[in-house]
């Protein structure tokens, strides 16, 4: 069995933040990370590894400071780690990326033996864009089921049998057929830690294929800027609204305060 | 494709360099340059004042798309036990408004089973027009069998804009029909505008955990597919109107699909609603125990609200999964939302701060919670929430009398 997880590096969130005197961004030192939920779709392929046996690639579209989360992968245990990056990919909307992604896939499909099965992993969701969106476009460009938000995964012989959660009322499972692609929930499992001569592989024994637009033989009206249907015309910081009270007095005074605040605001 | 400064326009006042995530502008003898690590988002030519940043995109080589054979606004119903979700009448009530300024009409989509005696309600939402694929097997919800109808019916009637709510089931089946008909789509939408010239729809979403908005266009395809947040757009009243009702056969059954539903497990669960909770109370790690967060649902109580927890405190079992408030919780916006003991990091305050009033309890004054409440109060929540308590139920019992 072949497994293939993609993985995004994004900005730490938490550490994008807004000086509120001048509402501009505070970009000191963003560091960047493994996508969280990417990291349960690689321990959700080593665990499967684990079981059934199978070979794993990590593949990240991305700048090629991305290869810091493909040896954070390969550390973890993946098998084989691909780069796609290229200055033509850069400013890939979720089209152009799932187009790309599926490029790579079946290159390295080419290689897939005669009924050897094949899965792809990837997050529900990237924290940066919060989109969710490049599992299943990379499903239909590849042409194979989806399912999305998997708490749990199964492999029963030739079927597939997974719990999917879209509300809080009702887990729905679901089984299906090779090949298909999983989006993954942070409840499905808790991610390892590489070990010590994991990250001492990663970067001494393991290597990371690059692979650019050409090697990929992409469709130049497809990648990139060029192939987003979708353009960014405007990026701004929120205005917070509002006035910011601090309410100050004795516990009785400011409780007082509080309620003839929200009765004037009408809530109470 | 590329994107470039223009050195004589630049002034070198670093708007630039303070706006870019990516470290994709740097200033170099005061003058900006564009870095390896640009991703070509665009934020930077926006936020020039001197307009010196471009982007330009080659001219695609593929055929242009005739925009013009595109009309109309779709609404696709989402639907759980029977019920239509309630964000499909709040984009209902959008939808008018953007296919007025269009001068269009509003459909409304539904693949369903059971829904031929409710279709007059719906219709007093808003739309001109509903379409009703009836399939018994479409009472559960099926990807792909979604997927292939929903691209047939826009094959063959060809609307400019689709709007789907941005819930787990739509966020399923969306993305895979915009790239099945080759549309841009939107995501989590939470404002959407027509510029009426180029009859563009404006689509305005929280991006980096809602630290800042992006407004994203597809100028140069149709359709135009958004899915947009539960919550923010108001439904119509209610009233009768003139509705084409198109209601359309299906034989599906279970072997059309490629997947099969098992089983459904519901989870038995005391009903928590917190994305529509009109009041929101949310306990912390400040709270201090599992003892203690019984305050916090005695507050709820009083103000017929809803429990909430941050992260911590799910972690440390004071309340469970559901009630999680977050980036990896729930994303509410409660005309009131009470902050308990809770310091707010930004995971916590990208699920909050869409809340209309909100009040902060903290005894550390320097709390960034503090900084995005209208109201705070520093203190220890022991004391200050039965106090509240109290007053509360004191207003109550006047306004009874
Ligand atoms: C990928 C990722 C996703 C995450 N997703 C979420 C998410 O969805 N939701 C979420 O909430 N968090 C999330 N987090 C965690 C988040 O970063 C914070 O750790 C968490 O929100 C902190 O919870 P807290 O405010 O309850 O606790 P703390 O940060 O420990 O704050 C406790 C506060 O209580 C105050 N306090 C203490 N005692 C009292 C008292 N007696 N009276 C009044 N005030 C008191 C303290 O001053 C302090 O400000 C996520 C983190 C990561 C990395
Ligand atoms: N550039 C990328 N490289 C590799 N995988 C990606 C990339 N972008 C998105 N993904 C995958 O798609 C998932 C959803 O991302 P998104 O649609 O951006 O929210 C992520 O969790 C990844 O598994």
């Amino acid at each position: 069995m072949k497994i293939f997880v993609c993985i995004k590096q994004v900005p730490g969130v938490s550490e994008v933040k807004i000086d509120p005197k001048t509402n501009t961004l505070v970009r000191e030192g963003i560091p960047s990370i493994t996508n969280p939920y990417d990291k349960n779709a690689i321990e959700l392929a080593l665990s499967i590894k684990e079981e059934l046996g199978a070979e794993i690639a990590a593949i990240s579209m991305g700048p090629p400071q991305a290869e810091e989360v493909l040896r954070e992968a390969l550390a973890m245990g993946v098998d084989r780690a691909f780069l796609l990056t290229d200055k033509a990919f850069a400013g890939a909307d979720t089209l152009a990326t799932s187009y790309t992604l599926s490029l790579a896939i079946k290159k390295i499909l080419k290689e897939l033996k005669k009924d050897e099965k094949y899965i792809v992993i990837c997050g529900s969701q990237a924290i940066d864009g919060d989109t969710g969106q490049v599992g299943p476009e990379l499903a239909e460009e590849l042409d194979i089921p989806q399912i999305t938000y998997v708490q749990k995964f199964q492999i029963k012989g030739d079927k597939v049998i997974v719990e999917r959660i879209f509300r809080t009322e009702e887990v729905v499972v679901i089984e299906t057929n090779f090949p298909v692609l999983i989006s993954v929930l942070s409840e499905i499992n808790i991610p390892r830690n590489p070990t010590m001569s994991g990250i001492v592989d990663a970067y001494q024994k393991k290597e990371i294929h690059y692979l650019d637009a050409e090697r990929l033989k992409a469709d130049k009206a497809k990648i990139g800027l060029d192939g987003s249907m979708t353009q960014v015309w405007k990026i701004f910081i929120p205005e917070r609204k509002g006035e910011h009270i601090i309410l100050t007095g004795t516990i009785e005074e400011m409780v007082q305060n509080l309620c003839e605040n929200l009765k004037e605001d009408k809530i109470l | 494709m590329s994107i470039r400064v223009d050195r004589d326009l630049c002034t070198g006042c670093g708007s630039c360099v303070e706006i870019c995530l990516y470290n994709g502008v740097a200033m170099i003898n005061d003058i900006a340059q564009i870095t390896d690590d640009c991703n070509l988002c665009g934020a930077c030519v926006d936020v020039c004042p001197v307009e010196a940043i471009v982007i330009e995109r080659e001219e695609l080589k593929a055929e242009k798309m005739d925009l013009t054979q595109y009309r109309g606004v779709w609404i696709i119903a989402e639907h759980f036990k029977n019920k239509i979700h309630n964000v499909v009448f709040q984009l209902l009530g959008k939808g008018r408004e953007l296919a007025d300024a269009l001068k269009v009409n509003l459909s409304l989509v539904i693949l369903g089973a059971n829904f031929d005696d409710n279709l007059k309600e719906f219709s007093q939402y808003g739309a001109d027009e509903i379409i009703y694929i009836k399939s018994s097997i479409l009472k559960d919800y099926y990807s792909d069998l979604y997927v292939k109808t929903l691209t047939e019916l826009i094959i063959e009637h060809k609307p400019e804009i689709i709007l789907i709510g941005a819930t787990p089931m739509g966020r399923d089946f969306a993305p895979r029909v915009a790239k099945r008909v080759n549309a841009g789509l939107t995501a989590d939408c939470t404002g959407l505008t027509i510029d009426i010239e180029s009859r563009n729809l404006l689509q305005t979403r929280p991006t980096f955990g809602g630290n800042i908005m992006a407004t994203i266009k597809t100028p140069t395809s149709r359709p135009q597919m958004a899915t947009v947040r539960p919550g923010i757009f108001k439904p119509l009243k209610k009233s009768k109107r003139k509705v084409i009702i198109k209601k359309i056969d299906y034989d599906y059954n279970q072997k059309d699909s490629v997947s099969k539903i098992v089983k459904i497990i519901n989870r038995e669960k005391k009903k928590i609603n917190l994305e529509e909770a009109e009041i929101i109370i949310t306990g912390g790690r400040g709270v201090g125990s599992k003892e203690n967060f019984k305050l916090i649902e005695q507050l709820a109580d009083c103000l017929n609200a809803e429990v909430g927890g941050s992260r911590v405190a799910v972690e440390l079992n004071w309340i469970e999964q559901d009630h999680q408030v977050g980036q990896t919780g729930k994303t509410v916006s409660p005309k009131l939302y009470i902050a308990c003991g809770i310091s707010g990091a930004i995971q916590h305050i990208v699920g909050m701060q869409g809340s209309e009033i909100i009040v902060a309890i903290n005894k550390d004054p320097k709390a960034p919670i503090l900084k995005l409440a209208h109201y705070g109060i520093v203190g220890d929540l022991q004391k200050v929430i039965p106090e509240l308590i109290k007053k509360i139920k004191k207003i109550r019992t006047e306004k009874e009398i």
